[in-house]
């Protein structure tokens, strides 16, 4: 029955911090508003690498598709996606991806929706649209604001990890052995047919060492986040750790050491979950492979 | 006696439709949250500071909805004038260099001093390594003086790099250290005469928003006039802190 009286009167307790110590001040500064945004941005975190993953897996599946495309001008376009990403360094990507697709956006639905606007869009460094084409529009509230960055930041995650996938995916159509392929015609299978029953399902197990070397890169990439404006566990942990004076409710000399310490706990308690989870899926997927790892279960199991 | 009731209606009616007018456009106000007492986030999340309760006032006598939004120092000047927010509203200095590229309103602080801050009064300000923060006229002095600039991208880093050794002085604005000083119980000191940098703090705005800085410039004015802005200056930046 105590329970929730003592949860009521320990955030009563904190609207004056000045007067708490020892254990009852870190309870109340590990609960500010400031920290929950914190673990909030963990979940962000983790928001991201859900969606990004799958999408640039499906980027870096039509890439590979392309550029095995007998129809050049497709071939080329899949091919110069990879190089193109591969060759340019993620961080310039990183900075370009997200301006250009919001200024394009915005300079799209000012054509639509502004057409009798006089005044040019570039004035010296500026670029102005009329209002009703802002993205979002200036009135939204701010986690509009907020979510659309993180979009424009998730398309820009998989554009470049979608290249890097479609190279491994690439390299992994050409690695199941030829001789399936040409089985398959002779069972009298189409192109089409041949390539998603055979070809497609004995892939994976020659992409997934790259693909998850790819994952784990991923997840290290995540504090990119920060440099496209959305605040994640690397920004609050330096804005937190940071020494506060007593302008703020909780001064405290430099704590980011600790801050970081947390993130480290975090990034390889991940790092170890993936491998566990990549390590079972690499098991079943060489179930009945023609592979080492498949001919070796058949031995085991035989 | 009707007539004159029409007429105050119909004036009452237009008045208020000329402020919903107004206030119907939102201005985006963009802040580093990191340079206290200026700006920063306070312990709910929230910006706070001497420029959060100088902005929301200057929104609410130019009659409009602001929102708060904060962006890093670094890229705070690009995205103004990519139009992610509106106004920036961040201890920035008025200077011929960013005057080139955005518009500012007249100034809010009259010219405050920059001061070195070090953990010893002989620390070598003039041929040592000098801390400050990216583009600020801090790191612009420190490149004249002819010490080494190392550079932060935050205001907090700079003071740390002193705390840890790496620097032997950080050069910021005295009301920004001022706090840092007294409360370090004596490890840290000021070093040196004080500096007269830039024209005082000003809002910036796009140079293709002519309007909005005039409503800004015109609120700020009427700050000055009526000693509201005097009293926020003492208040968040200190007795000691030049007013108008």
């Amino acid at each position: 029955m105590g329970g929730p009286a003592v949860f009521m009167d320990m955030f009563n307790s904190c609207s004056d911090p000045s007067a708490l110590e020892g254990i009852s001040w870190l309870a109340c500064y590990l609960t500010s508003g400031k920290h929950l945004g914190f673990y909030t941005s963990f979940g962000t975190v983790m928001i991201l690498l859900a969606i990004t993953a799958p999408t640039a897996l499906l980027f870096g599946f039509s890439g590979a598709m392309a550029a095995r495309a007998r129809f050049l001008p497709l071939r080329l376009l899949g091919k110069g996606y990879t190089a193109m990403v591969r060759g340019i360094p993620d961080i310039a990507f990183f900075l370009f991806v997200p301006i250009a697709l919001d200024q394009g956006l915005e300079w799209m639905r000012h054509k639509v929706k502004c057409p009798d606007w006089q005044e040019p869009i570039r004035q010296g460094s500026d670029f102005v649209v009329c209002a009703q084409a802002k993205l979002p529009l200036s009135t939204s509230p701010q986690w509009v604001h907020e979510t659309y960055g993180f979009f424009l930041a998730v398309l820009a995650f998989s554009v470049v990890f979608g290249a890097f996938a479609a190279n491994v995916l690439f390299g992994a159509m050409r690695a199941v052995p030829h001789a399936q392929m040409e089985t398959a015609q002779a069972y009298g299978m189409t192109e089409r047919q041949s390539f998603w029953r055979i070809l497609v399902p004995q892939m994976w197990v020659y992409a997934l060492p790259g693909l998850s070397n790819l994952w784990m890169i991923l997840i290290k990439a995540t504090p990119l986040l920060f440099l496209l404006g959305v605040e994640d566990i690397v920004y609050w942990a330096r804005e937190l750790g940071g020494s506060k004076t007593s302008i703020y409710a909780y001064p405290h000399p430099d704590w980011r050491l600790y801050y970081f310490l947390g993130l480290l706990v975090f990034y390889l308690s991940l790092t170890k979950l993936s491998e566990i989870v990549l390590g079972r899926v690499t098991v079943k997927l060489s179930r009945g492979q023609a592979t080492l790892a498949g001919e070796a279960q058949r031995k085991a199991a035989g | 006696m009707k007539k004159l009731i029409l007429g105050t209606a119909v004036l009452a009616l237009s008045a208020g439709m000329t402020l919903a007018a107004s206030h119907s456009m939102t201005v985006r106000l963009g802040t580093e949250g990191a340079y206290p007492p200026y700006n920063f986030i306070n312990d709910n999340g929230e910006v706070d500071g001497f420029e959060r309760e100088l902005g929301d006032e200057l929104c609410a006598r130019a009659e409009l909805t602001c929102e708060w939004v904060t962006n890093d120092w670094d890229s705070i000047i690009p995205n103004l004038v990519s139009g992610n927010y509106d106004a920036i509203i961040a201890g920035m200095s008025i200077t011929p260099e960013r005057d080139e590229v955005v518009d500012f309103t007249q100034n809010y602080t009259p010219p405050s001093p920059s001061a070195y801050a070090a953990l010893s009064e002989d620390a070598d300000i003039e041929g040592g390594v000098v801390a400050a923060q990216t583009g600020t006229i801090q790191a612009n002095h420190v490149v004249d003086t002819g010490a080494t600039l190392l550079e932060f991208p935050t205001p907090d880093e700079t003071v740390a790099a002193v705390r840890n050794g790496e620097a032997d002085a950080v050069m910021a604005d005295k009301d920004f250290l001022s706090t840092i000083v007294a409360e370090s119980g004596g490890e840290m000191v000021f070093v040196g005469d004080d500096v007269p940098l830039g024209g005082g703090i000003g809002m910036a705005l796009r140079e293709s928003d002519p309007e909005l800085r005039d409503k800004f410039s015109a609120a700020i004015q009427s700050m000055k006039d009526d000693g509201t802005l005097n009293e926020m200056i003492v208040k968040w930046l200190g007795e000691e802190s030049p007013r108008f």
